[in-house]
């Protein structure tokens, strides 16, 4: 029993083991032990801490509760152990392996000191939740380092992908909308280099708002805010997205197009985000910011910045007003603490009246639609019912000022926009009905067969 | 005598050279002391500042083997994730120059956001206390439950805590936008500057 009473109180474990052991008469494996506890004493605290991890996961062995070393599922480096400790771990697991089927054929005196095992087991259980918690966290610290296979997920998120998915197929749809032949070549540039700049000021975006990101719950799992990327690989990545990206709409499509894009870039970087800190003005900025990729779309197409790419602009621009209002209502706390100016903080009721304003203006701006020729006389009437829905949830908000108002409109949001692009798509008056209205002489037939050809 | 003297000048000779052979050698023992001493300062800096992070009461050293930056989860007042730096044991002028202010800029960020969270929430308690107390509404009701306000009641109190700390936000923002240009505009000079290192070594060994 000397090798009982030499070990301390964590390794009293051990000490009854082979007091149990040498009752049941069982002589070789208390040598095992005291050879263990020996060991162990030589050892650091911190390993002998980690062996008692090991020892202490019970496991059910036919309807006996019996100890026996699992080894650790999980084979990533843990701060504690080198490899060298890891050897000498596994050593010591084969060393207690032997005990366990001898529980099996025990009399009572056993069932009394499992007992007792059990209860100084509940006692280190403390000292050992302790340290599990501590290994835990140490768990959750990350080493900063750059892996490629994981690159491809941190750039999308840097970028918002699913956001820079949104602005092109906007960008898209006021291609579509234009009133010229549709060119595939010129779809496809004009959509990359859209979506190659979204993401670059997506990125200079996150770059520039760390740790206010890290202090909002919406987006503290950006990748800079996580370490996974370092600034200056998220300003090359920016710089490699928008440098080529605006290239591509400069040379490949056209001019005014590229100068749209940079416009865009340096509307949101350099004014949006700053401004989010300064001033409420920075919704009106942004909503301007949102306008733009369609009024890019259909100057790729056209060339020309006509009152359709203006309207087209000013559709999605009121849109981001009830988008944008209702989502900042639930978020009034994090802009709070995190010094946002935004309406939905100092103004409530501007915020309120603005997004119920631009609801109405959605249902004045598709009626101006066919003035101006871009769609047919059903497109008004067809988007009525979205468009007053839309206002209705509005004007919901408006009155009621709560969550559930505000969370119902902006979901309708979501599905408002891409609902009412499919329909004034569908709506498009075509150009060849143009032309024959326009030219009431047959000879417009034949031009209009040239314009059919490619 | 002649030779007396022939042979003691060669015995101080033969002296004046080991005195000067052992003056070279402690001058060469002494230089090797001080590359090495230089070396165990780089080193002993960075076993301090590994251990230091556990004086601080960070409780994470990184493995040894490692040769990269550690981020660690994120701090309980001030949200902001810490970063226990690698410090190369051949660390170059500029690549400290980085490293400090990377530091620097922690150490900012941490304080700052720290105290502003906990003004934040001493002042939410109070805000709730006082109004519960207006509507004659005890703290804590039945069940044991701590009493809130909802967010409608609470608006109140954002726009009251925005419009107070604007100026120390505009403050806090300036710095940090000239602390994040400078960091990464170092770290740009040390990429290029370990990026030419390499190329040379390269050159060198093709070369060779």
């Amino acid at each position: 029993m000397s090798a009982a009473r030499r070990c301390g109180p964590p390794r009293a474990l051990a000490g009854l083991f082979v007091w149990h052991l040498k009752n049941t008469g069982i002589r070789q494996v208390p040598c095992q032990f005291v050879h263990l506890c020996r060991v162990a004493n030589n050892r650091l605290i911190t390993f002998q801490y980690f062996n008692f991890l090991k020892r202490m996961y019970v496991t059910q062995y036919n309807k006996d509760l019996s100890q026996r070393a699992k080894p650790k599922s999980d084979s990533v480096a843990s701060p504690f152990c080198d490899l060298q400790q890891l050897d000498q771990e596994k050593k010591v697991i084969h060393k207690i392996r032997p005990i366990s089927p001898v529980h099996q054929p025990l009399s009572k005196t056993s069932n009394r000191n499992e007992l007792r095992e059990m209860k100084s087991a509940a006692e280190t259980e403390d000292s050992v939740t302790r340290v599990r918690a501590e290994s835990k966290e140490d768990r959750q610290w990350k080493e900063m380092k750059l892996r490629l296979d994981d690159l491809p997920g941190i750039l999308a998120r840097l970028s918002k992908i699913k956001l820079t998915a949104l602005v092109v197929s906007t960008a898209s749809a006021g291609f579509a909308m234009a009133p010229v032949p549709f060119d595939p070549t010129c779809f496809l540039l004009a959509s990359l280099g859209t979506g190659l700049a979204s993401c670059a000021a997506n990125s200079i975006n996150q770059f520039f708002e760390v740790p206010f990101d890290s202090n909002m719950n919406r987006t503290k799992n950006r990748p800079l805010v996580r370490g996974q990327i370092s600034p200056l690989l998220a300003v090359c990545f920016a710089a490699s997205c928008g440098v080529p990206g605006i290239t591509l709409l400069t040379l490949g499509v056209n001019p005014l197009t590229g100068a749209l894009g940079a416009f865009n870039i340096f509307l949101y970087t350099c004014c949006y985000t700053p401004m989010k800190r300064m001033s409420i003005a920075n919704t009106w900025v942004g909503a301007v910011v949102g306008a733009i990729p369609p009024v890019m779309g259909w100057t790729a197409a056209t060339g020309s910045l006509d009152a359709g790419a203006l309207l087209l602009g000013g559709i999605l621009y009121s849109w981001q007003f009830p988008h944008f209002n209702a989502l900042s209502w639930g978020l009034r706390e994090d802009y709070s603490r995190g010094g946002y100016c935004m309406m939905s903080v100092t103004h409530p009721g501007l915020c309120r009246r603005v997004a119920l304003r631009h609801c109405l203006a959605l249902i004045g701006l598709s009626t101006v639609a066919p003035v101006l020729d871009i769609t047919t006389w059903t497109f008004p009437i067809i988007s009525l019912p979205i468009n007053l829905y839309i206002s209705y949830l509005g004007f919901r908000f408006y009155r009621d000022a709560d969550r559930s108002s505000s969370r119902k409109l902006f979901f309708c949001s979501l599905w408002h926009l891409p609902m009412l692009l499919l329909v004034m798509f569908t709506c498009k008056k075509s150009f060849l009905e143009k032309e024959d209205k326009g030219d009431p002489l047959g000879e417009s037939h034949g031009r209009a067969m040239e314009i059919r050809l490619p | 005598m002649y030779q007396v003297v022939f042979s003691q000048g060669k015995q101080i000779y033969v002296i004046s050279e080991l005195v000067a052979l052992v003056c070279f050698k402690v001058v060469g023992e002494f230089w090797n002391l001080f590359q090495i001493g230089m070396f165990f300062r780089n080193s002993a800096e960075a076993v301090i500042m590994n251990s230091a992070c556990i004086f601080k009461g960070l409780g994470f050293s990184p493995p040894a083997h490692s040769h990269n930056d550690w981020i660690g989860p994120p701090d309980k007042h001030s949200n902001l994730r810490p970063v226990i730096f690698y410090v190369p044991p051949e660390e170059s002028p500029l690549e400290r120059r980085l490293r400090e202010a990377r530091q620097e800029a922690q150490a900012c960020d941490q304080r700052f956001w720290a105290r502003h969270n906990r003004t934040f929430r001493q002042e939410k308690e109070e805000f709730i206390y006082s109004r519960l107390k207006a509507k004659g509404v005890e703290m804590r009701d039945e069940t044991g439950q701590k009493a809130t306000l909802n967010v409608e009641e609470m608006a109140d109190f954002y726009k009251d805590f925005l419009s107070k700390n604007f100026r120390k936000h505009m403050e806090y923002n300036r710095d940090w936008y000239k602390r994040n240009f400078t960091i990464t505009f170092l770290m740009g000079q040390v990429a290029l500057a370990r990026a030419l290192r390499w190329l040379r070594w390269k050159k060198k060994k093709v070369g060779n």
